[in-house]
């Protein structure tokens, strides 16, 4: 039992970060229907930036965290303004090898310049070391960090979605785009924040995974990518609170599996709970069905 | 009408013996190294696996991620069994079971996929073939050697096998093409409701699509095995799969002679960056995204190369690839 | 003799009833017609009757060589297989392929030769292929598209498209065909020729039709019968005339007309 309650400790610390990766799929395919295959790219650019912040600039965490979140919301707006806007009238596949395009600049762009080794992340200090024990569970400050700004993040993202102006035009906007412009929102602003928050939550669960894991590198954004997606897709993409739920299912499926089964098969698990959901119900668990009109 | 058709096809065969012989006499001279023809080799699996991919995404539109996981298939069970049986006709029964593995395996998972649609579809495949690498990796390890791969798998294919199977494979898939079948197929991509009411059963014709799409990357995989004498499953990652969807993409999907353009054109460049594979990477990335936003159709569009435009090009090329040699 | 029956075929999306109830006949040979207000589901029936959607409810039933089928839940292939053809509303051709192409796929479920004479090219192939080749270029001729099969169907004028694909649905060899508004958006005297065209059609290809239409001068002048559907619910069926002087259609349908007019 206590085992099984360490392992939901650990798969919620790993869940909430694909969560945050989840979330920024989430929101770009509800707007403009694209999987946005270079936001894993986006996540590791976010650990680097942490990264250099923490070791070249001797900055502490939270400078760190704020810095790669703005750099990552920057990069998410540029990718969308280069790639993705004289596409808007596209077709979908068109759009979508475009991501894989920008994704593949960005993970071998990087490797050209920070090589491809991997790099560890400095050690936090102070309390961030300790660690806490409840009877024999044991959660580590990184562990309390993550889950707590995550939290932290997703209220934000709730209240911005729900309560301000640009939140209801991003609804509005994924709801029907001609309507929207009709309606005098400007569409094109609404898609840029929409990659503007996606992907500051990205390079926050960069810089996360890089004091959770310790280790760094340019391909780091690929696995976690995917399962985010699958994390995005299980909980019904382009529905916010599915990412969430879908980010932590795949944490802790991904934990109980290493923990319990083979750590060889949690990705080939993940995967497979990919391809069943989209065969038993592709909308997702809290997505509707939709038809084509003839 | 009748008698133009049957000209092409004497012409295309005289090319095609053309071709052969003097790759053959080059190769004999030696002037055709080692090297160069090992750039042969992944030329004409690029070949093949392009123009399979194409059969499924180009013409069917079934927007595939996942053919590398096709290609792994024919590349360990030829490589399996050419170990056991190491004798030419070991290779081609490798060859063939490959195939026809990767058909079957192809055939599984195309059924109940196929049902999805666009990136729902691409996303299921590219899953499929994590989950076909993992099991390569990790479950079949006796067999497989796991993560450190299979070495000294006999080397069977030379020009004539590797002319054989390449011109063969895309003179089947075109065939194909250019038949009822296909035409259905090509229909599905084009409206899929106005086929399925004009008596295409869609269903069929992707599964049939992406069967056969999966024997052809079989063959180019069991090639592969063949001639490079070693195999590890991470070589047919997420990441080949892309290399061989960036072939289509910018060869033009739709054109199987666009497809094999862009597989030359594509090792060339590579070749030329073998120093910088990051920046071959960068490269191949850009031009994904300046294709899409300046020509979508890529090099080809949905056309074929025209009998007097392979004369042309061929002098051109023949004049270049001189030059580069 | 019936060739078409309808019974009380229904279709809700959620709480929605897009058709409910409706019943009709089709007699072999016959030119009748479906009208009514926008969304009153006459284009719901369509798909209803050709497999696109599965019907909540209700029956339609082929009556055909002696023999009586059951349609619903069949798939639209199946469907058009039995021999029900249609086109759309909004023109669906294949718009990247040629004239040809568009005329031969719809060709497709009647070929025999498989997988093997496929990759080969073998003696069946080419038969058929030439067969089938000359069979499309006749149908072609009929509608003067022949010289120009070699064109993408996106390339051809508005009215060529509808004829083109009017001509697509015969190739399918039907023996009901539903045609959807295939006179929208054609000038007066594009509808006399398609009008007259209909008529063709139907003597020359032993055709039983039902048409979706707008245009009235068009659906009195060649229909039979007419059902007219408002609300998803038929609410009248007669001759031309009937319909005209019907009280409920002037109220639901024509009325409303003459009032905008």
């Amino acid at each position: 039992m206590e085992q099984f309650l360490q392992q939901v400790i650990n798969g919620i610390s790993l869940g909430s970060i694909y969560a945050l990766i989840a979330l920024g799929y989430t929101m770009v395919y509800g707007i403009i229907k694209l999987i946005n295959f270079a936001h894993g790219d986006v996540y590791m650019i976010g650990a680097y930036v942490g990264y250099f912040c923490m070791t070249s600039f001797k900055l502490g965490f939270f400078p760190s965290l704020l810095i790669s979140m703005l750099v990552c919301a920057i990069l998410g707006v540029t990718i969308e303004k280069i790639a993705y806007k004289p596409l808007r009238n596209a077709t979908r596949i068109a759009v979508l090898i475009t991501a894989i395009g920008v994704s593949l600049f960005i993970e071998y762009g990087t490797m050209f310049f920070v090589k491809p080794d991997p790099r560890s992340y400095p050690p936090l200090t102070g309390l961030m070391t300790r660690s806490f024990r409840i009877g024999n569970i044991v959660f580590s400050a990184q562990q309390i960090l993550i889950i707590s700004i995550t939290v932290v993040l997703m209220v934000l993202l709730q209240f911005i979605v729900k309560k301000t102006r640009i939140g209801k035009a991003m609804r509005a906007v994924s709801l029907d785009r001609d309507a929207a412009q009709l309606m005098g929102i400007s569409v094109d602003k609404t898609i840029s924040f929409t990659f503007l928050i996606g992907s500051a939550l990205a390079g926050a669960a960069g810089i996360l995974v890089g004091i959770y894991y310790n280790s760094i590198n340019p391909l780091m954004g690929m696995m976690p990518g995917l399962k985010a997606f699958v994390a995005a897709v299980f909980g019904g993409i382009g529905i916010i609170p599915g990412a969430m739920i879908g980010g932590y299912f795949i944490g802790l499926v991904e934990v109980m599996v290493a923990g319990y089964g083979n750590s060889m098969f949690r990705d080939a698990v993940v995967f497979a709970i990919l391809i069943i959901i989209l065969i038993v119900k592709p909308s997702g668990l809290l997505g509707k069905e939709t038809r084509e009109k003839v | 009408m009748d008698k133009l058709i049957k000209n092409t096809g004497i012409n295309k065969l005289i090319a095609l013996i053309v071709t052969f012989v003097i790759v053959q006499v080059l190769i004999s001279t030696n002037i055709i190294n080692d090297y160069i023809f090992s750039t042969l080799v992944t030329i004409c699996i690029n070949i093949i696996l392009a123009a399979s991919l194409n059969l499924i995404t180009g013409f069917t539109g079934q927007f595939s991620l996942g053919h590398a996981g096709f290609m792994s298939i024919g590349a360990y069970t030829c490589a399996i069994i050419t170990l056991r049986y190491s004798t030419v006709w070991g290779f081609v029964g490798g060859l063939v079971a490959g195939a026809v593995f990767a058909a079957m395996v192809g055939f599984l998972v195309g059924l109940p996929t196929l049902r999805l649609k666009g990136d729902y579809l691409a996303i299921a495949t590219l899953g499929m073939a994590e989950i076909i690498k993992i099991l390569f990796r990790n479950v079949l390890d006796d067999l497989t050697n796991g993560a450190a791969g299979l070495r000294g798998i006999p080397q069977f294919i030379n020009w004539a096998w590797l002319f054989l199977f390449t011109a063969g494979s895309v003179l089947l898939i075109s065939n194909f093409i250019n038949s009822s079948h296909g035409r259905a197929c090509i229909s599905i991509r084009e409206d899929e409701i106005a086929s399925e009411a004009m008596g295409v059963n869609s269903t069929k014709y992707k599964v049939t699509a992406f069967v056969t799409g999966a024997f052809f990357a079989g063959i180019a995989g069991a090639i592969y095995a063949s001639y490079f004498y070693y195999l590890k499953p991470d070589y047919f990652a997420f990441k080949k799969s892309i290399d061989i969807l960036v072939i289509v993409v910018l060869g033009g999907m739709g054109s199987i002679s666009g497809s094999v353009i862009a597989a030359i054109l594509l090792a060339l460049i590579s070749t030329y960056l073998q120093a910088f594979p990051e920046l071959n990477m960068v490269i191949n990335g850009a031009l994904f995204v300046i294709i899409m936003i300046f020509r979508p159709q890529g090099i080809m569009g949905s056309k074929e190369l025209s009998l007097s435009l392979i004369k042309k090009w061929t002098g051109q090329f023949g004049r270049k690839n001189g030059g580069a040699a | 003799m019936p060739i078409l029956t309808v019974n009380k075929l229904t279709k809700s999306f959620g709480g929605l009833m897009a058709v409910s109830n409706v019943s009709m006949e089709l007699k072999k040979g016959e030119l009748v017609g479906l009208i009514g207000p926008n969304g009153a589901g006459k284009t719901t029936v369509f798909n209803l009757l050709t497999g696109i959607y599965q019907p909540t409810s209700g029956t339609v039933t082929l009556h055909r060589d002696k023999k009586e089928e059951q349609l619903q839940g069949l798939k639209p292939y199946t469907i058009c297989k039995k021999g029900i053809a249609r086109t759309f509303q909004n023109i669906r051709l294949f718009k990247d392929l040629t004239v040809l192409d568009n005329v031969r796929i719809a060709m497709n479920k009647n070929v025999k030769y498989g997988l093997f004479s496929t990759f080969f090219h073998t003696r069946s192939y080419s038969d058929e292929e030439k067969e089938m080749l000359d069979k499309c270029m006749q149908l072609l001729k009929i509608l003067k598209l022949d010289h120009k099969k070699d064109e993408l169907a996106k390339n051809l004028p508005y009215g060529e498209q509808r004829h083109l694909e009017i001509l697509r649905a015969l190739a399918t060899n039907p023996c009901i065909l539903l045609l959807d508004e295939p006179a929208a958006g054609m000038n007066p005297a594009e509808t006399a020729q398609l009008t007259e065209m209909i008529g063709w059609i139907r003597e020359n290809f032993d055709l039983t039709i039902l048409l979706i239409e707008h245009d009235m001068s068009l659906v009195m002048k060649i229909c039979e019968r007419i059902y007219v559907l408002d609300y998803g619910m038929v609410i009248a069926e007669g001759t031309p005339s009937e319909i005209k002087s019907n009280k409920r259609v002037i109220e639901a349908y024509l009325g409303e007309e003459m009032g905008n007019a």
